[in-house]
């Protein structure tokens, strides 16, 4: 980092998943885990941590050997990475968090087959530097975390009427679909919607202004 | 194992729990490919062929790991195993039968990363199904995740002709949708108790 330039430039890849490129709302990629385990808030910032760990992991690992693994076979070479770093995940959360590894079950394993992990080892980490691998698997974990958590927040509200279990209206307020797997259609078709209104806003204001 | 039995689980699986309405599992190609009849229909033969062989690759695939105590290499295993399988399958098609090879070509390589196949092989091994009940099993979901891609599809294409608020153009409305499919999916929840 010895010029004003490559400092814009990391930080920009940094902050590319959490808004502009957000793995979730803006490339919908990922779905599976991003519906199935945003039942509640503790839930999914669980799901939401453990993949950005793998994405972090994989995309260091990845860019390190990036000169050694031959073109034809990249894609078999990174999915045997990502599937060793997610066999290490799962084994840590059965260690440590028992209950939260119970909880998300089915969906630790699914993580190898989670599109966004292929999709920045193939986009991004084969190309790019280790720092800078690093930052993109950073932000893009982070911004996926962050739309699973704004799902499992909305859902666990609107269900029992807590958040993180801190209770914000009385259970009996609650719409019991919410939890169930419509409930995470319907939150986040609504999210879609919003976030497309706001760019239609803003790009009408840009022809007018 | 009695056939009543064998009849239940496959019912379940296609409905009970069906892959993509009650587990999200295989939802990429789901809103993806259900833009046309012709792509969904064409994915779902793939997805019926693929979950088929990969269930019954991977249940002779974890007598193996039992019996050289690996069982933690499980999702490695099973995701390198399926991967490799579908290719074969590919190339073998393409020789042998290339107007098959034509429809399903596209969707092959596309079936390989679908969480649907790893999470199907996973879910015969953590219930400890014994090789007919695997075979049932992936049957029934292999079914359920095609009727659901098909009768999703075309509902997209009558919701292409609507005129529908700005917003919800394209992905809004296809999640809606889904939640109203999915709603519909939840009739038969406790129908078949596993």
């Amino acid at each position: 980092m010895s010029d004003d330039k490559s400092k814009i430039s990391s930080l920009n890849v940094l902050t590319a998943g959490f808004i502009r490129q957000n793995p979730t709302f803006s490339q919908v990629l990922g779905l599976c885990p991003t519906l199935a385990t945003s039942t509640n808030a503790e839930n999914a910032l669980g799901m939401g941590l453990a993949t950005a760990g793998v994405l972090v992991l994989s995309n260091i690992f990845i860019s390190m050997i990036r000169k050694l693994i031959p073109d034809v076979i990249r894609i078999p070479a990174y999915i045997s990475v990502i599937a060793s770093f997610v066999t290490i995940v799962n084994l840590l959360m059965h260690g440590y968090t028992y209950q939260l590894w119970t909880n998300l079950g089915l969906y630790i394993p699914l993580i190898v087959v989670n599109c966004i992990i292929m999709g920045r080892a193939e986009a991004f980490a084969s190309k790019n530097g280790i720092l800078k691998s690093f930052l993109d698997g950073l932000g893009m974990g982070l911004g996926f975390t962050g739309a699973i958590l704004l799902l499992g927040i909305t859902r666990e509200l609107f269900s029992v009427g807590t958040i993180f279990g801190l209770r914000i209206w009385p259970k009996t307020y609650g719409m019991f679909v919410m939890m169930l797997p419509p409930g995470a259609f319907l939150v986040i078709g609504f999210y879609m919607a919003f976030f497309k209104h706001v760019t239609n806003v803003r790009k009408n204001k840009k022809v007018k202004g | 194992m009695d056939a009543a039995k064998l009849f239940a689980l496959l019912l379940a699986a296609m409905f009970v729990n069906n892959f993509l309405l009650s587990r999200f599992l295989g939802l990429c190609p789901f809103f993806g490919v259900s833009k046309s009849m012709d792509t969904a229909v064409g994915m779902s033969m793939g997805v019926v062929f693929v979950m088929l062989v990969a269930g019954i690759a991977t249940w002779f695939l974890n007598l193996l790991l039992i019996m050289w105590h690996i069982e933690f290499l499980q999702t490695l295993a099973f995701i390198l195993v399926i991967a490799a399988l579908v290719q074969l399958i590919e190339i073998f098609i393409k020789k042998v039968n290339p107007s098959l090879y034509s429809a399903l070509g596209i969707y092959l390589p596309l079936i390989t990363t679908n969480c649907a196949i790893l999470g199907l092989a996973l879910i015969n091994v953590q219930n400890n199904f014994t090789l007919m009940e695997t075979i049932f099993n992936s049957v029934g979901s292999a079914v359920g995740y095609s009727m659901a891609l098909i009768l999703f599809s075309s509902l997209r294409v009558k919701l292409d002709i609507e005129e529908l608020p700005a917003a919800f153009e394209g992905m809004p409305a296809a999640f809606i949708t889904a939640f109203i499919l999915s709603m519909s999916f939840m009739a038969f929840t406790g129908m078949i108790k596993v």
